[in-house]
């Protein structure tokens, strides 16, 4: 007899959940508990020991979070996922594991400001030195890389949005350099892409936006491709080296295909500390259940606002990769072609001005600062979220006087389009 | 049988079936993958007998070690293969020289040896290669799932508590296939 290998809204419902063993209870419960009673002393030397699997502290894993972490790994394709405290946090425990004072990484410069702020200031307090390279020249990725490269790191569709990653020739290089290619695959989910499919071998998430979908926890994550051999030539030595924390295990040989998302738990996590919580957890895996769904919808809606907005007679541009004709869309095509997700940018003919007076007109939209929530989002970069910025730097970080950034809600479209419809003839 | 993958009821229906398991190569070193195995398969309720001919007489774990499995004194489930594959032929030739025969030669995460394989199921043998039954067994039963691995299994089935304690899940777990277990990366066997 054949099994069947579950399709991916069957995963989103059930992958890592069960009934539980010893309450029945279907629902996942939240162990909202900081620590687990050991069996007896063996037991717990054995735990500490990395020597069986099962739960010690909150900090370190806790039964909610698995869950989550087993239900993102399985719709990514990876072996194994670890949640932590924040998207920034996942990117932070990532690095810890592949990073050592002096190390480099090169970057894709089109990447979510949060990211470029973290990899330009945080990171470098840890010697750990960020090289931009540019993902509409693959050359630049070729000519960062250095006898200190120990990572690569795009986004596959980048925030603002309106970039696609041409992640398949980012990944070459990568091989070819012998270091993995990480990828921040928030705006796309793994109902739009799948990045391990495409030669990426980390996948880091913020769950806080469209994964967990409503808007209400902020949770990240990472996961493990099982991909990357990192013994061959022990540039990583925390995963190919003896381990002082722990006995002098050796985590590739112990843990295999999934020692990289061990690593991140037992070494980042356990040492640096920012765990998630289990209520978050809780919620973002209720999102997940309906992840299909709401990207379907997220996406229809996406792609009728950008045609509208195309047309109209205040909007200079539009940058949809979903709209023919944009520089990204045979790139969409092929990396996200059910969708170019829901968060893009447009510029308004009228400038600053009009940006102001659009986003104060809105009365669906919500003016915030987030994406990937159920509802409709509106936010003007220049007069917020880059307004320390010079006016030079904003139009390189592509938040120039006149742009707006939107991420469309599972809204009714019609109401969505009314709304901003009034709100640009009011502007 | 091709042994590029192997379907979870093939996995499950093995592990349900042994009950004495020899390691061969298990190390003495608390800090070694077949020491972490030999342990965890211990705790799960298998008879587990060490073979490795430097630590003979001495005892792992409790349990006194054997040079070859021809000198261990009781019927032999399934051989586990702790050594590199170029030793797999002559392990297999020795537990097909066993009275009664193993029913299982299972060759650990990084271990494939066709030839050697081969020589096991002409001799009615069941064979697994490149795998490593503390994970499987962690995969089938849940338990793995605690560590964030993706244990490729569904059901809609509550898992069960074996019994010696409560965080040791049993293999009477019927799942919907997750799909067939795929290659691992290869980790460095024991020498």
């Amino acid at each position: 007899m054949t099994e069947r290998t579950p399709g991916f809204a069957t995963l989103a419902v059930h992958a890592g959940a069960q009934p539980d063993p010893t309450t029945g209870a279907r629902a996942t419960p939240i162990y909202q508990t900081t620590s687990f009673v050991f069996d007896d002393v063996d037991h717990a030397a054995s735990l500490f020991g990395l020597q069986t699997f099962g739960n010690i502290y909150t900090r370190i894993g806790n039964p909610t979070n698995a869950v989550l972490e087993e239900r993102v790994a399985a719709l990514e394709g990876g072996t194994a996922g670890l949640a932590v405290a924040s998207g920034h946090a996942a990117q932070v425990l990532a690095m810890h594991v592949l990073m050592r004072p002096g190390d480099e990484f090169v970057a894709s410069k089109k990447l979510y400001g949060g990211s470029i702020n973290q990899f330009n200031h945080s990171f470098k307090n840890f010697g750990w030195n960020v090289v931009w390279a540019d993902p509409d020249d693959i050359g630049t990725f070729e000519r960062g890389i250095t006898p200190k490269t120990k990572a690569v790191f795009i986004e596959s569709i980048a925030n603002p949005g309106g970039v696609i990653t041409d992640i398949e020739a980012i990944a070459a290089v990568a091989k070819r350099a012998g270091v993995p290619l990480i990828v921040d695959n928030t705006l796309a989910t793994p109902y739009l892409c799948k990045p391990i499919e495409h030669g990426a071998d980390i996948v880091v998430h913020s769950l806080t936006k469209f994964l967990g979908g409503h808007g209400n926890s902020i949770g990240g994550l990472i996961v493990d491709g099982g991909t990357f051999n990192w013994s061959r030539e022990g540039r990583y030595p925390m995963l190919s080296q003896p381990r002082p924390e722990y006995n002098g295990i050796v985590l590739h040989e112990t843990f295999g295909n999934f020692a990289f998302a061990i690593a991140c738990r037992v070494l980042s996590l356990r040492d640096m500390g920012p765990a998630l919580s289990p209520f978050n957890a809780f919620l973002i895996l209720t999102g997940i259940e309906t992840l299909p769904l709401r990207m379907a919808r997220h996406c229809e809606n996406t792609q009728a606002v950008a045609e509208w907005l195309a047309k109209h007679r205040k909007v200079a541009w539009v940058s949809y990769p979903g709209l023919p004709g944009d520089r990204y869309h045979n790139l969409a095509k092929k990396y996200a072609p059910n969708g170019a997700g829901a968060v893009f940018t447009f510029g308004l003919k009228g400038g600053y001005d009009t940006g102001v007076k659009l986003v104060s007109n809105v009365k669906l939209f919500s003016h915030l600062a987030n994406i990937g929530d159920t509802r409709s989002l509106i936010i003007h970069p220049a007069s917020t979220t880059h307004k320390q910025l010079s006016d030079e730097q904003k139009v390189q970080a592509g938040a120039g006087p006149d742009v707006v950034r939107v991420s469309i809600g599972i809204e009714d479209k019609a109401d969505i389009i009314a709304d901003l419809n009034q709100a640009l003839e009011a502007a | 049988m091709i042994h590029d993958s192997y379907s979870d009821a093939y996995i499950r229906g093995i592990l349900n079936t042994v009950k004495t398991i020899a390691m061969v190569g298990i190390s003495p070193k608390d800090n070694r993958p077949s020491y972490f195995a030999f342990k965890y398969l211990l705790e799960r309720g298998y008879n587990m007998v060490p073979v490795n001919p430097g630590q003979a007489g001495k005892e792992i774990l409790g349990r006194k070690v054997y040079a070859r499995l021809a000198d261990v004194p009781e019927p032999i489930d399934m051989v586990d293969v702790f050594r590199g594959a170029q030793y797999a032929p002559q392990i297999v030739a020795e537990a097909l020289a066993l009275t009664p025969r193993p029913q299982v030669i299972w060759m650990q995460l990084g271990v494939r040896n066709d030839e050697a394989a081969a020589a096991a199921e002409a001799g009615g043998l069941k064979v697994v290669m490149n795998r490593c039954p503390k994970i499987e067994y962690g995969r089938l039963s849940s338990e793995i799932g605690w560590m964030g691995v993706n244990s490729r299994t569904l059901t809609a089935k509550r898992a069960q508590v074996l019994g010696r304690g409560v965080q040791r899940m049993s293999l009477a777990r019927p799942t919907l296939a997750g799909g067939a277990t795929v290659d691992s990366a290869p980790a460095k066997s024991e020498a």
